[in-house]
């Protein structure tokens, strides 16, 4: 039973940096229509940067903050790259963030080296219900609660937030209505970036980070994201968290080495389930 | 406050637009008709700036707002946040002054506008433009699938707006009767180009084009 509970608790933390880089994924393509796949990196980046400004004598905390930042300006330069110029089409712009990915392990191997780095987090044990967790599992869970919410208000209280979701329900509409539909794309891709940055900085501490991470981290993220059509950043929210526990069960009671590929199992077979309840193609955005 | 000269449109090799010149006075209500793909719509996407002429000039003076064909509504979003985006370019999103015109609206407020009819959706569509408080109003097919009802209502809407606050508007309408009952001027489009143009009463009376696009019954 602690058992059960310390694996749920240290998957919930994993899962929600899945759920991160997930809704980031899901931030860019409802308002462009463009799988990012430079969104891992993005994360990449933040837990890198992290573990350079605290290597470097940053403080906890300032050092965390301006890792995010430098992540929300790789997302700029992402978003400019991949749309900068007006007409692009979704497809271009999806290799073109593909390219962005590669580019920039050059440039963090040259920047960081090859090695995994890891940074501190937040140290130490706590007791939940009798149950041993670390503190930064409740840190990242906590963390994670207060981004969504900050999205979901985002989304749904302010006239910015509702702009966003315009551009994602009718472009053509938006246009007419002269909501300046290129910047709020690249408004999408800095959010991205912030939420990518978050990800990278709150999962460092749990999984030693090198610049080829991305993959792990994009290819759940957008398991988590895809369970809402990639245009429902709640869902993706539900999806990381659910795809993070599934791993950290099975790691627990079976075997490490396939706890990946049970994940992406467990996660196809609701996407079915989904598909077949709701078969027709209709694009909700709904947060 | 609407000018448009010798302006050229293409999609890819097809040219929608083929010379087309147009002129809408402060105050004025003109009306814009044509058999389908003439090019009308093509026209005011130009005029939003959705479409980039190929040659020619647009320009338009004072704030423009533009009714797209088919409602095109945020349809995710409420009734409210539809009306509050339409003034994404004033300071003032308070709807109140589109309920004042347009008060079934007010008890729509809260619901989702993917899910209302088609003739609330019109409605929305409207007041969403109005919401930008324009001095120039382009209507594309106003008509489109309404009860003749709703749209005597939206017409009388318009062209009290019109007469009251000098708003212009650029009507386009597949029922042109209709188009010519409340404009002053209309332009004929076909196949991209201008065919008649001139005063509403005497085109109904002298062009045969025109009369075209007034069915058989019209006495003069
Ligand atoms: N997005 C597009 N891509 C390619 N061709 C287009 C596009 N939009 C319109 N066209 C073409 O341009 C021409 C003019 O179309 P437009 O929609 O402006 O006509 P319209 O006068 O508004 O017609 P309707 O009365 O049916 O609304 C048509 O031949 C149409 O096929
Ligand atoms: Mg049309």
């Amino acid at each position: 039973m602690i058992a059960l509970l310390a694996h749920i608790v240290s998957g919930l933390a994993i899962g929600c940096g899945f759920a991160l880089v997930g809704s980031g994924l899901v931030a860019v393509y409802r308002v462009t229509g463009v799988v990012n796949f430079a969104q891992g990196m993005f994360a990449v980046v933040g837990g890198l940067c992290a573990s350079a400004f605290l290597g470097a004598g940053i403080w906890h905390g300032a050092a965390e903050l301006l890792a995010v930042a430098v992540a929300a300006a790789v997302g700029a330069v992402t978003g400019l790259l991949a749309l900068g110029r007006p007409g692009t089409a979704p497809m271009t712009a999806l290799i073109v963030t593909l390219a962005v990915g590669f580019l920039a392990y050059a440039v963090l191997v040259a920047v960081f080296g090859d090695t995994p780095r890891s940074t501190p987090g937040l140290p130490g044990m706590t007791s939940l219900l009798g149950v041993p967790v670390r503190r930064h599992h409740l840190l990242v869970i906590g963390v994670t609660a207060v981004v969504f919410l900050a999205l979901w208000l985002f989304l749904t209280r302010t006239y910015l937030g509702k702009a966003l979701t315009a551009c994602a329900s009718n472009p053509y509409a938006a246009r007419v209505t002269g909501i300046p539909v290129a910047r709020m794309a690249q408004f999408a891709f800095v959010l991205a970036g912030v939420l990518g940055g978050v990800a990278g900085v709150l999962v460092a501490p749990l999984r030693p980070m090198s610049f080829d991470s991305d993959v792990t981290l994009i290819v759940h993220g957008f398991a988590a994201a895809v369970l809402g059509g990639l245009t429902r950043p709640m869902v993706a929210l539900a999806g990381g968290v659910l795809l993070g526990v599934v791993e950290a069960l099975v790691a627990g009671y079976g075997n490490a080495a396939y706890q990946t590929t049970v994940a992406l199992v467990v996660m196809l077979a609701v996407m079915i389930w989904h598909a077949a309840r709701r078969p027709s193609l209709h694009q909700e955005v709904t947060v | 406050m609407i000018t448009v000269e010798e302006l050229v449109v293409r999609y890819g090799s097809a040219t929608a637009l083929d010379g087309v010149d147009l002129e809408v006075g402060a105050g004025e209500m003109v009306a814009l008709v044509g058999p389908n793909g003439a090019g009308k719509s093509t026209l005011v996407d130009t005029l939003s700036g959705v479409v980039r002429p190929a040659s020619g000039r647009v320009s338009t003076e004072g704030r423009f707002a533009h009714v797209p064909e088919g409602r095109q509504l945020f349809g995710d979003l409420s009734v409210e946040d539809n009306l509050r985006l339409g003034a994404w370019k004033v300071r003032d999103r308070d709807p109140r002054h589109v309920y004042g015109v347009l008060p079934d609206l007010e008890g729509l407020r809260g619901r989702r506008a993917g899910a209302l009819s088609g003739g609330q959706q019109q409605m929305v569509a409207v007041g969403r433009a109005l919401m930008a408080r324009p001095d120039v109003l382009a209507v594309d097919e106003l008509s489109l699938g309404l009860a003749p009802k709703i749209v005597d209502d939206l017409v009388r809407h318009l062209v009290r707006l019109n007469r009251e606050e000098g708003m212009a508007v650029l009507l386009i309408e597949q029922n042109a009767r209709l188009a010519f009952e409340v404009c002053s001027r209309a332009y004929v489009l076909e196949a991209g180009r201008v065919v008649t143009a001139g005063a509403c009463d005497e085109l109904a009376r002298g062009s045969a084009v025109a009369r075209a696009y007034l069915g058989g019954g019209v006495a003069p």
